[in-house]
């Protein structure tokens, strides 16, 4: 049992999987399973008291429904009360600044604040000048934190499953992320997070969805679906942004598809083992074809119950050990 | 870890001979208290509530027949201590078992009991589980200190113990050796204590 040499937890916000250490990462998987069996309770109740009382604000400037329920969801099953804020409900469309809005949540006693902001960095700069705890859901193109714990926990937890050892890591297991990855902060966060616990990271899709200089990040680029996926242990396609499609970032979707589309054609290069992971909302038949999206090797709906457990795992450690002061 | 122990004496106060004997005299009453084993189950508080537990339905079987079912019960996301920032979230595992608690007898088995906060969050975690028709506990040792009103229904040992004293009880299943120590924080430190201590 790691018991003794567990480290401890000493921030006050999560803003991003970039400063966190390999052990901070590992304490949070570590915290989850006994929040996904509180989840699975048969008979019951399924929550825990743990933050009984507190009060968690979900603020969201962006649309999302998955991420935003998961945390709700999160917050409650650890008996928080709960708040929703939306953009278009709240002050910031009569021109309130995000820190005066924030002063006055804060002055309600709020704990915790889950925040998704379209501008990189705003959760950062929330976090430097205010006591709550402060929550990334995702800001502008930079990270999306808990998102690649979640996958990190799902991939361990298969990992530990295949080779029936309960201590395995992600080390040198290998997740090919194919698609739009210029624009995904699902996958810059999952690059930091699984360089960090030593999983190989290979990027795949048109040049154009690639950022440059991406090799920096400590990962292979291919522009080869079977290169990429031939080895893989894990294959995660990201969402085609079709909104950002009128930029016309590839000639055509038909390309993409015959390309890049990980269907069960394509997937006869890579490994039986090989996972199928998606951060969702999915593009059926562009990104993923519906057999593979709904084949026996994808783990798709096991992302969506971990992000329940990984969420309510992150407020605990933030509220109930982590630093009051400063991150 | 060992530079920390040097800071501490120990002593032995129960052999594993004086252990077995008593874990089966726990049994025995147990037994005798719960003529109906089929609505008896036995939850063990992790970690070395859990060994205990099957030790104490090994011997009920033995006497009986018949043997409860044994289930883990963690209580760390139930206890009072995390709100306070007294302690760090420390986990021996999962809460474990898979049989209803309606209706049966639910018998907490722990190691030592002492302030009496494990307990009333075990009570608090079984009651989120269902409605058992009642809720006893049986207890190693008990070395006092009790800060909320819960007392043991089977006690192996009491022994009153002073602030600077604690017992630590091994077990084969966890420790590789059946005991029970009293160990005691030595007078004069040698070291200068760290803030962590």
């Amino acid at each position: 049992m790691s018991e003794s040499t567990q480290i401890a937890w000493n921030r006050k916000d999560l803003t991003g999987i970039e400063p966190l250490s390999r052990g901070e990462i590992e304490l949070i998987l570590d915290t989850a399973p006994q929040f996904v069996a509180v989840s699975k309770r048969q008979s019951g109740i399924k929550k825990v008291p743990l933050l009984q009382g507190r009060l968690v604000v979900n603020w969201f400037h962006e649309p999302s429904t998955r991420t935003r329920t998961s945390f709700e969801l999160a917050a409650k099953r650890l008996s928080a009360d709960t708040l929703s804020i939306t953009a278009s409900t709240s002050s910031s469309v009569k021109g309130e600044t995000l820190h005066d809005t924030l002063a006055n949540i804060e002055a309600m006693h709020s704990d915790v604040i889950v925040i998704r902001h379209n501008c990189a960095g705003a959760p950062h700069i929330l976090a430097a000048r205010h006591a709550s705890h402060i929550v990334n859901a995702g800001d502008g193109r930079h990270e999306h934190p808990t998102q690649a714990l979640l996958d990190a926990f799902t991939i361990r937890e298969h990992v530990r499953k295949h080779t029936s050892n309960p201590e395995a890591t992600l080390d040198g297991v290998k997740v090919a992320i194919i698609g739009d990855v210029e624009h995904s902060r699902v996958a810059r966060s999952d690059i930091w997070c699984l360089n960090k616990l030593g999983a190989r990271v290979c990027l795949c899709g048109p040049a154009t969805l690639l950022p440059m200089d991406v090799e920096r990040m400590g990962v292979e680029v291919t522009h080869d679906l079977r290169e990429a996926i031939h080895d893989a242990d894990v294959i995660y396609a990201l969402r085609i942004q079709l909104e950002r499609q009128a930029k016309a970032l590839f000639p055509s979707i038909r390309e993409y598809i015959r390309l890049f589309r990980i269907d069960s054609d394509s997937l006869q290069s890579a490994p039986a083992h090989a996972l199928i992971m998606h951060p969702g909302p999915i593009n059926r038949d562009l990104e993923l074809a519906t057999e593979v999206a709904d084949g026996p090797r994808s783990v798709i709906l096991e992302q969506v119950s971990n992000g329940v457990a990984i969420r309510m795992a992150v407020m605990h450690l933030l509220v109930n050990s982590g630093n009051k002061s400063g991150s | 870890m060992s530079a920390e122990q040097q800071a501490y004496e120990s002593t032995i106060v129960m052999d594993g001979e004086t252990m077995g004997a008593t874990i089966r005299r726990l049994a025995q009453l147990i037994a005798e208290a719960n003529p109906d084993i089929e609505a008896l189950v036995i939850l063990g508080i992790l970690r070395r509530g859990r060994p205990l537990a099957e030790r104490i339905a090994a011997q009920i079987e033995k006497m009986t027949g018949r043997r409860p079912a044994v289930g883990s019960l963690a209580t760390t996301l139930y206890r009072d201590d995390f709100r306070a920032g007294l302690r760090r979230p420390k986990v021996h595992g999962e809460t474990q078992f898979d049989f209803s608690l309606d209706d049966r007898t639910v018998l907490l088995v722990d190691d030592v009991l002492a302030a009496g906060r494990t307990i009333r969050a075990a009570l608090d975690e079984v009651m989120d589980y269902g409605r058992p028709r009642r809720i006893q506990l049986a207890c190693l040792v008990d070395r006092g200190g009790r800060e909320l009103p819960i007392q043991a229904d089977y006690l192996g040992w009491q022994v009153a113990t002073a602030p600077n004293e604690w017992i630590a009880v091994h077990m084969k299943e966890i420790d590789g050796e059946d005991a029970v120590l009293l160990e005691r924080r030595a007078p004069t430190p040698l070291r200068q204590e760290g803030a962590g201590g």
